[in-house]
């Protein structure tokens, strides 16, 4: 544990540590993104399949597996914000601005990291607030409440949830706006991390920045049919 | 060929800088971008002006004084090529030109377009050698050396050091810089007894340097005249992960 502590440290003290922990933390999100993506697309299998999925959820392990869930993303999620947001303020602070600036490769997502990522953080804290917490409507209240086949008491209607949340248009907007700079991000993160853990090489370079891309665009689309649906075509809405 | 030039001008060190503006008449388009610089200054000297102050001296683009940042690209718009190895050629008749250092806090300006790259000097200090004497060259052959090793190696001993990497990141990071450096030694077997610590000991004399801290961009390898790829990066970044963790748990 010593050896562990001590190990953190001293990546948590250098450039290049700060950047390995940004990198494994941005794993962890990836990792919990692609699930929670899976998670969310249920709703397309009917009312039934998401509620019992988001039940399931909250009992795996007597409910202790979801606490778990939830402080391992929180604390990747706070590590990840801490050292991007320091690390962003230095590199500002030590480079002057050239009068006549210039750009050759860097794409436009990489250089707007810091943004798209300062962005997707507010819309996670308005998003937890408004599902997890549900601050400010009436999601607590007994009309979020259905019953489930096999299953005697009541469960939260998570179905409706989603269908009502997303029948706002600012709400969708907002939404869409997010994943829009989410897959942005995601496009430059993906490969980055393989570059950051000294992964990438001249032969596997350009594989991997398709794949990151292949997959912010698979996450954009996935997020995106969710609202889409319900806003544009009417999905689930009476 | 006519050109204006919009030129960074700064006393001293510590004097606020400013862009000055000069216009470049008659100027042979088979001129080097070094030798236009030297006509305008013989113009400005009969005038009885302060010459613009730049950094040069092989004009062969192989030392690295050299160090302009031209329409805000490091050695200019030719890629792979140095500052004195670009040509006006290469810009056409009437264009403004804008001439300004490389800039980086850990690269401050000593005089208009002149800036201070010793940080550069202490991170080679700090492990970019090898300790023991090597004696006089050795036979061919005594120390089997794989070729796509060597090669690799080799690649990364064209570094130059000119600092365009560092001048060309949005960050001021000298990633590239330090891991060709590292590359050059690392992957041969003479360097290889001191792996860890010379990552270990580059990587923190460049942080205490002041450079920031690398984003992934890739600016440094579309600007370094040497193409030196940012593969480099990526092998740095594994072998000082590898050196921190072993240093912290043995
Ligand atoms: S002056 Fe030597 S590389 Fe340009």
């Amino acid at each position: 544990m010593n050896a562990l502590a001590c190990m953190i440290g001293s990546f948590w003290d250098s450039s290049i540590g700060k950047k390995i922990l940004v990198a494994l933390t941005g794993i962890a999100l990836l990792l919990f993104l692609s699930g929670h993506l899976a998670g969310n697309l249920l709703l397309f299998m009917g009312k039934d399949a998401i509620n019992e999925y988001a039940l399931w959820l909250h009992e795996l392990a007597h409910g202790a597996a979801i606490w778990v869930a939830r402080i391992g993303v929180l604390t990747a999620l706070i590590v990840h914000v801490h050292l991007t947001i320091q690390l962003s303020i230095r590199n500002k602070a030590i480079r002057p601005n050239y009068s006549h600036p210039g750009t050759v490769q860097a794409s436009r997502s990489s250089r707007m990291m810091i943004w798209s990522g300062l962005t997707i953080l507010a819309f996670v804290l308005y998003h937890i607030s408004h599902f997890t917490l549900r601050i400010g409507n009436d999601y607590n209240g007994g009309t979020y409440q259905t019953s489930l086949p096999g299953h005697e008491d009541k469960v939260l209607n998570v179905y409706q949830m989603m269908i009502d949340g997303f029948s706002h248009p600012a709400n969708a907007l907002f939404y869409i706006i997010a994943m829009t700079l989410l897959c942005s991000h995601l496009s430059h993160g993906f490969a980055s991390v393989f570059q950051t853990l000294g992964l990438r090489s001249a032969k596997n370079g350009a594989l991997i920045k398709q794949i990151g891309r292949a997959y912010a665009l698979l996450i954009w689309i996935g997020f995106l049919s969710i609202p889409g649906a319900i806003l544009f075509f009417g999905y689930g809405r009476p | 060929m006519n050109l204006t030039l919009k030129v960074w001008r700064q006393e001293t060190r510590d004097s606020k800088g400013r862009i000055e503006v000069f216009p470049a008449k008659d100027i042979p388009s088979e001129a080097s971008f070094l030798e236009m610089l030297d006509i305008v200054n013989e113009r400005i000297i009969a005038e009885g002006g302060a010459p613009i102050h730049f950094d040069h001296d092989c004009r062969e683009g192989i030392c690295g004084m050299c160090s302009l940042t031209i329409n805000g690209i490091p050695h200019g718009p030719e890629s792979a090529t140095t500052a004195c190895q670009l040509h006006m050629r290469h810009f056409r008749d009437g264009d403004t030109i804008w001439i300004e250092p490389f800039r980086a806090r850990a690269f401050p300006v000593l005089r208009d377009l002149v800036v201070d790259r010793t940080a550069f000097d202490r991170i080679i200090e700090a492990g970019g050698f090898i300790s023991v004497r090597t004696g006089a060259a050795p036979d061919a052959n005594t120390t089997p050396v794989p070729k796509e090793e060597a090669d690799r190696a080799f690649d990364s001993a064209t570094c130059i050091g000119c600092g365009a990497c560092v001048a060309a990141c949005k960050n001021s990071s000298a990633m590239l810089f330090v891991s060709a450096k590292v590359s050059h030694l690392n992957n041969l077997p003479q360097g290889r007894p001191e792996k860890n610590r010379r990552a270990l000991r580059m990587v923190q004399a460049m942080d205490e340097e002041g450079f920031g801290n690398c984003s992934n961009l890739y600016e440094c390898e579309a600007v370094c005249p040497k193409s030196i790829p940012a593969d480099n990066i990526a092998r740095l970044n594994r072998d000082y992960a590898l050196a921190a963790a072993r240093n912290a748990l043995t």
